[in-house]
């Protein structure tokens, strides 16, 4: 655990010594913002209109979590497939390429706290990300009313979804040396999980249902709506230890090549 | 103390090193020599156990690399071909993150990483960031590195390449200090480096040893380098031979 935290600690601190990290928080808070403010005119037009139509059964069903921050959540959910990819490619991969790794892999330490100590400080990256992000419900508690569990809750998807593809990420790169390949498999891995669940759309057979199980965003928008059920959260965790599993392996198979 | 036992290591069809034993004792510094390719970095790889071998041992003062794994890593300090550095850290940064990887106590990190900085010449160094240090540099900070944590094993893969002469003389100097009562096995390809600060020689060639001597037991008057010279093409006529020998069987049968 130890060590774990040690090479945590110079990962998380290596993020920052590089502009990588810097260009990936400002272009999610960037566009996180934008988000905001896009649906925020856009609920305020709708409440205008509807006011002055004097519709209160429509005006009831307008709220800010639906309105706002569910979409908000969703758009972010995407610019995250983009965003870990870029933020995960080197971990492994570098290593390997300038010659770090040979100094991990004969120090005396396992692998699996080699992968936890990446793991911990690429989720650890991204929680902090996901924080800054706080401001933007933070700022309708101040001027409005909206559910502040519901929105707890679909935050609290939000860390799910960025650290399942984190773990993806610290997988795709064990398996290369090449940043680019690194990035694009986690990439193409991530979108997968985001489509997979398209051919059950119209329901049907049991291994559709299957493929809606594997659906990353069927468990991310439940806890958007604000439901936590622990169905979604056994999901997400399984998935972390999934492909920290294969991550593991894949770094322990690479002595006995 | 380092016991390497009928080491093998094949890359698929490729055999890079074949059945290789050697002793390297407490108190000297082994001399691996050997032409490019030869399998020295392979052996390397394998005694501080970055990979295993196919077949065979290696015993870091009585402990398997292989199955005493970690208590033995925990023996050795390695400076692999390229130094290991992380280049947009700083040398100071870089250092204490190794110490820690390494076990050392953390109220003696402070002392182990003065003393280091003293011995490679790395004072004025310790706050530049490793990427924009010189070669001879960073081959220092990649000698640091494997002495952080004083270990009684160490490993150097050609630690002096790529240094200006005045630095090769201090690493020289450096190493023939550290010596002390540590095992220390240093791969070359520079003959007098060899003469000038080892106890004992390997070559290898082609994967195989084909020397194993104390200097001082080396015949007089012949130099190094033709013992070098006779013993890898030896290997080569060997090799020949035992090839021109299979193809005469392999006519035979057909």
């Amino acid at each position: 655990m130890k060590n774990s935290l040690t090479i945590a600690g110079k990962e998380l601190a290596g993020y920052f010594l590089q502009p990588v990290a810097y260009v990936v928080m400002t272009v999610f808070l960037l566009l996180g913002g934008f988000f905001f403010f896009a649906l925020l005119r856009y609920f305020e037009v709708m409440l205008t209109a509807y006011s002055a139509m004097q519709n209160p059964t429509v005006l009831q069903r307008l709220n800010l979590n639906e309105r706002v921050i569910e979409p908000m959540l969703h758009n972010l959910a995407v610019v995250l497939v983009i965003l870990v990819p870029a933020i995960t490619m080197r971990s492994f991969a570098e290593e390997k390429r300038t010659g770090t790794y040979e100094l991990l892999l004969t120090a005396p330490i396992r692998t699996g706290e080699i992968v936890a100590g990446k793991f911990i400080a690429a989720a650890a990256f991204m929680l902090i990300m996901i924080a800054l992000a706080g401001i933007f419900p933070l700022i309708l508690v101040m001027f409005g009313n909206p559910e502040v569990g519901a929105m707890f809750s679909g935050y609290l998807g939000l860390a799910f979804l960025a650290v399942s593809f984190v773990s993806i990420g610290l997988f795709t790169s064990s398996l290369t040396q090449n940043q680019i390949i690194a990035a694009i498999s986690c990439f193409g891995a991530l979108l997968f999980l985001f489509v997979i669940s398209w051919p059950a759309q119209a329901g049907g057979t049991q291994f559709l249902g299957l493929l809606r199980y594997m659906s990353l965003p069927e468990h991310f928008s439940q806890m958007v709506t604000g439901i936590i059920d622990t169905r979604d959260i056994v999901y997400f965790v399984s998935l972390i230890f999934v492909a920290l599993f294969l991550t593991q392996r894949s770094v322990e198979s690479a002595r006995w090549r | 103390m380092i016991e390497v036992k009928n080491l093998t290591k094949a890359y698929g069809d490729f055999v890079a090193v074949r059945d290789v034993s050697f002793k390297a004792e407490s108190g000297s510094i082994l001399g691996f020599l050997g032409p490019n390719g030869a399998g020295k970095t392979t052996t390397m790889r394998i005694i501080t156990g970055y990979m295993p071998a196919t077949a065979g041992t290696v015993l870091i003062d009585g402990l398997d690399i292989f199955t005493e794994s970690l208590e033995a890593r925990r023996k050795i300090g390695y400076l692999p071909e390229n130094p290991p550095l992380y280049l947009d850290m700083r040398v100071e940064a870089y250092l204490r993150f190794v110490a820690k990887l390494r076990s050392v106590p953390r109220a003696k990190i402070q002392s182990a990483l003065d003393h280091v900085l003293e011995v490679c010449g790395l004072k004025d160094m310790a706050h530049r960031i490793c990427g924009q240090l010189s070669k001879g540099y960073r081959q220092r900070v990649g000698l640091a590195q494997a002495l952080i944590h004083d270990p009684p094993v160490l490993v150097l893969d050609e630690p002096t390449i790529g240094l200006d002469p005045r630095q090769i003389h201090e690493i020289r100097g450096l190493i023939h200090e550290l010596s002390g009562n540590r095992t220390v096995v240093l791969s070359t390809h520079i003959l007098p480096e060899v003469s000038q600060i080892c106890d004992k020689v390997v070559i290898i060639a082609d994967g195989r040893v084909v020397l194993e001597e104390y200097l001082k037991q080396l015949p007089g008057g012949t130099s190094l380098e033709d013992i070098f010279l006779a013993a890898i093409t030896k290997e080569r006529h060997d090799v020949a031979n035992a090839e021109e020998e299979l193809e005469e069987v392999g006519a035979g049968r057909s």
